[in-house]
């Protein structure tokens, strides 16, 4: 540029803005540079994110289907009932040994059937299903015992290799050393795939199941840990609302300017960052080894959340309490409303919405908590039926889901694995609805003052 | 009468008392509200929190207190060469409480009656047998004495409840009369009820004193048996985690305490850089499109339960860093055997700690004054130099108590520990080895069938307290400065 | 490096430094300068008054290209400075900020010492070959901001430990260390005490025999104390510019009468 001169007439700038020293260049490059690094660093953030969600997808999914062989079950007389008085006491006396026949038959029949040829004898083909298939058979047959005599057909779960087989996770070559499962099998497996008997389908038992033991992966279903954690979110939710709506009424509203209420709220800034493994120490000690309140019980696990939800709770209510502005409450008291009036007519509804989102998303964080359960006893094989009352729910011994997919993850078989996968995936879905229920009610209610 | 019932019956005392002093002082005013001091609510609501409050606050003193009295009277029947070898009271009284709730099933059942149970010998009687056929099963024979203990323990506690009872039910009935007799239309019943509303809100709000010091009390207490138990200079000294049920377990935390510190360490190596880095670019360079999604999206990874970064770290990342590290591993390496290890566990964390970093540092990045940026700004510092010059400067303290925050979180972390590094205690500075942490031993000392006597159990709560003083002090530390930082730009 | 002084002594009093023609600018929707035009005089002090919110601060921050930190805000029109176009592409802002010096209205030394609050334009901008080079820069500029006396044996103190004139002529003292050709001054006395503003107005007035000066105030007093030239803007207009005595004599627009009469404002 030689323009330079041409407005004034004198003399020319030291350097033309409209050339870069080299100087400038390096620091260009540098914070091209810097500013590189910044996106890397939420490009790595992302990332670590979408590894996250698919790897949960991918290895999840296919716990919600499940391989099933489908065979008509001719429920012989001569089995189940020789008397043929239909006595359910009789009928019950037949255990699973009993019943294990009439599969082998019914395999055979459905070979026959089909005009499948194999060497397999039935006892082996009868193997290629869940050990829960005779008890299934047998509580059919209790609850209708008017059946017997009568031909059914029933679907019943594969066991998990042969479900491991269909879903890619058990391959002839890593079955070399397992005992459970032939390659014989296999084939026999791919010929009854070929007449439509054994099919991969959805299979809601894992969805409102309960737990099933170390031999049976296939069984096993994660309802009842569900059913565990709504009880204790329900001790949670009538218990840390009042409770941390109270609280924060009183420290935010009334609570005078001195060293209790210092240390009350230092106190409860440090609760919030408290290692959630040490309210499990408290819950042991406290409510199960002091109060003698039943171990694993969703109550405890209830009460032990409760603590470990307030100060979040609180946090969030005064954060709320203290966006309404002052001049509500000076109307309030300027028409003669006492200051316990203005609070609860006045300041407590205009922030309710954000108390509601707080308290969600501080359930939402109880609910994925695990450590402290695993300390009240809380993990293991333990409830196997749905409970039936509320006091049965919130007493019984009870798992919750986040105990539940831990438990999965502990155990040898990796038929397991997939279902603790796909037990987080529930628990996402929970989380995901609970915190976008909280971002609407925010939306919906945000009010500026 | 069950616990349940009794609540339930002073709630409908209650109840029925509000409604009672609404329709006695509209009543007495002859209808007419003006001629109140109060609105009749009032009225109301204080019948029904005199006749509740006070029944309520006995119940759950109650219930507190009772077992400790009943506990303490009762262990004075075992004398202590009544223990066998190999026991402590402890156990003893635990199998008390068994036999005593057996009895009690046994006579709520309707199997035995009072006397039945009362003339009940264990010398002649087999108590095991007896009680397994009426569905109360017990795990070994029950010895005389525990009987007579037992015996004592369930009419003591059966003795206890009918007091309890009849305490609660007289009090709040003495409540309902008192209050009740007191509404008249000139009773000051606004001021009465809102000074107990007042109470109650600061019952609530001290509730979380209450909750710290039930932490440190039910540790406390633990930690002092377990330092009877074992030599406390082992604890904070030895070199060796060793645990064994022949009693001569070592329990030292050092070993515990360098694995968590390790773990740490390699999680906050990960973490730092890149949630610093995400937080100053998000803070100085996005626009305000990008920071709407991508600040949204890198805290749901916080949001996230603890348990999936656990597995995560179990049957993802471990199998992956073997594949790459392990003896067949893609690099032939052959540096790692298992899937747990500190740099398993160490990576995990940070990958969940980078949100935690990033929201923190955002916040005390914007807390920075703009003046300040302008000033170096208008200098002609690029924005790179600004940041590095000035801002992070500014907001070092801020960082560093973030960064505090973070290490407690680590320290604190549980599930990941647990299924990601291990159960090896040792000292080591191979991440590539396994290696535990406090946490992950509170929990196995925990779970399981360990008796609440032995040091091996015991040593958890030292553990926990151990776990609870340090995270504490880094909270306190880190609150601190964060505070300070704060005044400093208000 | 420094013959900008001696440079100085041949140049015409009259000489202009900065052209502005046609500048608009819009934040987001709102245009909030329009149509600017105005020669500003290189060593003098040219003062920009008006209402608030007339836009004399945005202007001013055109300048340097200061807006260019405001995501919103675009700029239209040409500046140039010594005859170059400064919103060219070519343009490096960390360049042209380094050549046009800014202070703000409230003081904002950097969290450092006050030695290094000085060094730490000529150490970005690379003008020091040598520790003793720098020493001298930052004795010089202090000098130059007329605290060197007050500061000289506690150079290694916390900047932000001085007082709030202290500290201003410090920000000033900073800018003069990196050899702008161009201050501006954005309502520098605005925090400060009376005391500290007829200090700092002092040193402005030395400052003019070897920069070019454009002070934004709010204050006709000061702007009449320490300017030769005067602009007039009023709702994003530039409403009269001229030589500081006219425009407070002999306004020629009945609203910068009204203005300086205090009827509007």
């Amino acid at each position: 540029m030689t323009d330079a001169t041409q407005n004034t007439g004198a003399v020319a700038p030291k350097s033309s803005l409209h050339t870069l020293d080299a100087r400038t260049k390096r620091r260009n490059a540098a914070e091209s540079r810097f500013k590189f690094y910044g996106m890397v660093a939420i490009g790595i953030g992302l990332l670590m994110l979408v590894t996250l969600l698919t790897t949960i997808l991918s290895k999840g999914t296919g716990a919600f289907t499940q391989t099933f062989v489908t065979m008509e079950v001719e429920l012989l007389e001569t089995k189940l009932d020789k008397t043929g008085a239909r006595d359910l006491e009789k009928i019950k006396k037949v255990t699973t040994f009993g019943y294990a026949p009439l599969i082998k038959t019914a395999f055979e029949k459905t070979v026959e059937a089909h005009g499948i040829e194999t060497d397999l004898k039935s006892k082996a083909m009868a193997k290629i299903l869940s050990k829960s298939a005779a008890s299934q058979l047998r509580n059919y047959v209790i609850a209708n015992p008017d059946q017997i005599g009568q031909t059914i057909e029933f679907r019943f779960l594969a066991n998990s290799r042969v479900d491991g087989y269909m879903k890619g996770r058990v391959t002839r070559d890593s079955i070399a050393n397992d005992k459970n499962i032939t390659p014989a099998q296999l084939d026999f497996v791919d010929q009854l795939i070929a007449v439509g008997a054994l099919k991969k389908t959805f299979n809601i038992d894992f969805i409102i199941g309960a737990d099933a033991s170390d031999q049976r992966p296939e069984a096993a279903g994660i309802g009842v840990a569900m059913m565990g954690s709504l009880f204790m979110m329900l001790v949670v939710l009538a218990l840390a609302l009042p409770i941390g709506v109270a609280a924060s009424i009183y420290l935010e509203e009334f609570a005078p300017k001195n060293w209790i209420t210092d240390i009350i709220e230092v106190n409860i800034s440090n609760l919030a960052a408290v290692p959630s493994i040490v309210f499990g120490i408290l819950g042991l000690a406290v409510f199960i080894n002091y109060m003698h309140l039943p171990q694993s019980a969703p109550l405890v696990g209830g009460l032990v959340l409760t603590l470990m939800t307030l100060p979040t709770i609180i946090i969030s209510t005064r954060a709320a309490l203290k966006a309404v502005p002052p001049s509500i409450r000076d109307a309030a008291l300027g028409v003669g409303a006492s200051k316990m009036q203005a609070v609860f007519h006045h300041v407590l509804p205009l922030a309710a919405p954000g108390i509601l989102t707080g308290t969600i998303i501080g359930l939402a964080q109880a609910l994925g908590e695990t450590a402290p359960l695993l300390l009240i006893g809380m993990i293991g094989f333990i409830a196997s039926n749905m409970p039936e009352t509320v006091g049965e729910g919130l007493l019984s011994p009870n798992s919750a889901m986040p105990a539940q997919i831990y438990e999965w993850a502990k155990r040898a078989d990796p038929a397991f694995y997939e279902r603790a996968w796909g037990g987080i995936i529930i628990l996402l879905i929970f989380l995901i609805s609970m915190n976008t229920l909280a971002v609407l009610l925010r939306r919906r209610f945000e009010r500026r003052w | 009468m069950p616990l349940s019932w009794l609540v339930l019956l002073v709630l409908a005392l209650a109840t029925a008392g509000y409604f009672v002093g609404r329709i006695r002082v509209l009543k007495l005013a002859g209808g007419d509200v003006r001629a109140l001091h109060s609105l009749p609510i009032y009225y109301g609501t204080n019948v029904a929190l005199s006749t509740a409050v006070p029944a309520l606050v006995v119940v759950m003193v109650w219930l507190l207190v009772q077992p400790t009295l009943i506990e303490r009277s009762v262990s004075g029947m075992i004398a202590p060469e009544m223990i066998p070898e190999g026991s402590n009271l402890n156990l003893v009284m635990s199998d008390v409480r068994r036999v005593a709730d057996g009895l009690n099933t046994a006579i709520a059942g309707g199997a035995m009656s009072l006397a039945e149970v009362e003339a009940m010998d264990a010398t002649v009687v087999d108590v095991r047998a007896r009680l397994g056929e009426l569905g109360v099963a017990l795990g070994q024979n029950v010895r005389p004495e525990v009987l007579a203990a037992a015996k004592s323990y369930r009419s003591a506690a059966v003795t206890g409840n009918t007091l309890r009872t009849l305490i609660v039910l007289a009090l709040a009935v003495v409540g309902f009369g008192i209050s009740f007799s007191k509404t008249k239309p000139d009773y000051r019943a606004r001021n009465v009820v809102e000074r107990a509303v007042l109470a109650l809100l600061m019952a609530a709000a001290s509730l979380a004193i209450l909750t710290t010091v039930g932490i440190v009390l039910s540790m406390l207490f633990e930690t002092i048996n377990f330092f009877g138990l074992h030599n406390w200079r082992d604890f904070f000294f030895g070199t060796t985690w060793a645990p064994n049920f022949r009693g001569d377990s070592e329990l030292s935390i050092l070993p515990l305490l360098w694995g968590t510190l390790y773990i740490s360490f390699i999680a906050l190596l990960v973490a730092v850089p890149i949630g610093l880095f995400a937080a100053i670019y998000l803070s100085e360079y996005a626009g305000p499109k990008t920071r709407a999604i991508a600040k949204p999206l890198l805290e749901i990874l916080a949001g996230i339960p603890t348990i999936v970064y656990g597995l995560f770290a179990l049957l993802t990342v471990g199998p992956l860093l073997v594949n790459m590290f392990g003896q067949s591993g893609s690099l032939g390496l052959g540096w790692m055997s298992g899937a747990t290890s500190v740099l398993t566990a160490g990576i995990v964390m940070g990958i969940m700690l980078i949100p935690f970093v990033s929201s923190l540092s955002d916040d005390i990045i914007n807390a920075v004054p703009q003046t300040m940026r302008d000033g170096s700004l208008g200098l002609g510092a690029t924005p790179s130099e600004t940041i590095r010059q000035v801002v992070i400067p500014a907001a070092l303290p801020g960082i560093v108590g973030a960064i505090l925050l973070a290490a407690s979180r680590a320290i604190g972390e549980t599930m990941i520990v647990v299924m990601g590094a291990g159960a090896i205690a040792k000292f080591s500075a191979n991440p590539f080895e396994s290696m535990t942490t406090i946490t992950t031993r509170i929990v196995s000392q925990l779970t399981g069938d360990g008796d609440f006597a032995s040091p091996e159990t015991l040593v958890a709560f030292a553990l926990g307290l151990s776990l609870f003083v340090l995270t504490l002090g880094l909270n306190v530390l880190a609150l601190y400065i964060v505070r300070k930082y704060r005044e400093q730009y208000e | 490096m420094y013959d900008t002084e001696k440079l100085a002594t041949d140049v015409n009093q009259t000489e202009t430094k900065i052209s502005a023609r046609n500048v608009q600018v819009y934040y987001g929707d709102t245009h909030a300068i329009k149509d600017v035009n105005v020669d500003i005089d290189a060593k003098a002090v040219t003062a920009f008054i008006g209402p608030s919110g007339c836009g004399k601060s945005t202007f001013l921050r055109c300048i340097n290209r200061m807006n260019d930190t405001i995501d919103v805000c675009r700029v239209e029109g040409d500046i140039k400075i010594d005859g170059e176009d400064i919103y060219d592409k070519r343009v490096d802002p960390v360049q042209l900020r380094a050549k046009v010096g800014m202070v703000f209205q409230k003081p904002n030394p950097f969290p450092k010492s006050i030695y290094d609050n000085i060094a730490y334009g000529p150490r970005i901008h690379g003008l020091a070959k040598n520790k003793a080079d720098l020493d001298e820069i930052v004795e010089k500029s202090l000098r130059r901001g007329a605290i060197w006396n007050e500061v000289k044996d506690r150079l290694h103190a916390p900047g932000t430990g001085l007082s709030g004139g202290q500290q201003q002529r410090l920000c000033i003292a900073r800018a003069v260390a990196t050899e702008p050709e161009v201050l501006l001054m954005d309502e520098p006395c605005s925090a400060l005490d009376p005391i500290a503003t007829a200090q700092v107005e002092e040193l402005i007035d030395e400052l003019r025999d070897q920069y070019s000066v454009v002070i934004v105030t709010h204050s006709m007093q000061q702007a009449a104390r320490v300017s030769q030239k005067t602009a007039f803007f009023h709702l994003g207009n530039l409403v009269e510019y001229g030589d500081t005595s006219q425009i407070f004599t002999t306004p020629q627009d009945e609203r910068t009468e009204s203005y300086i009469t205090g009827r509007i404002g």
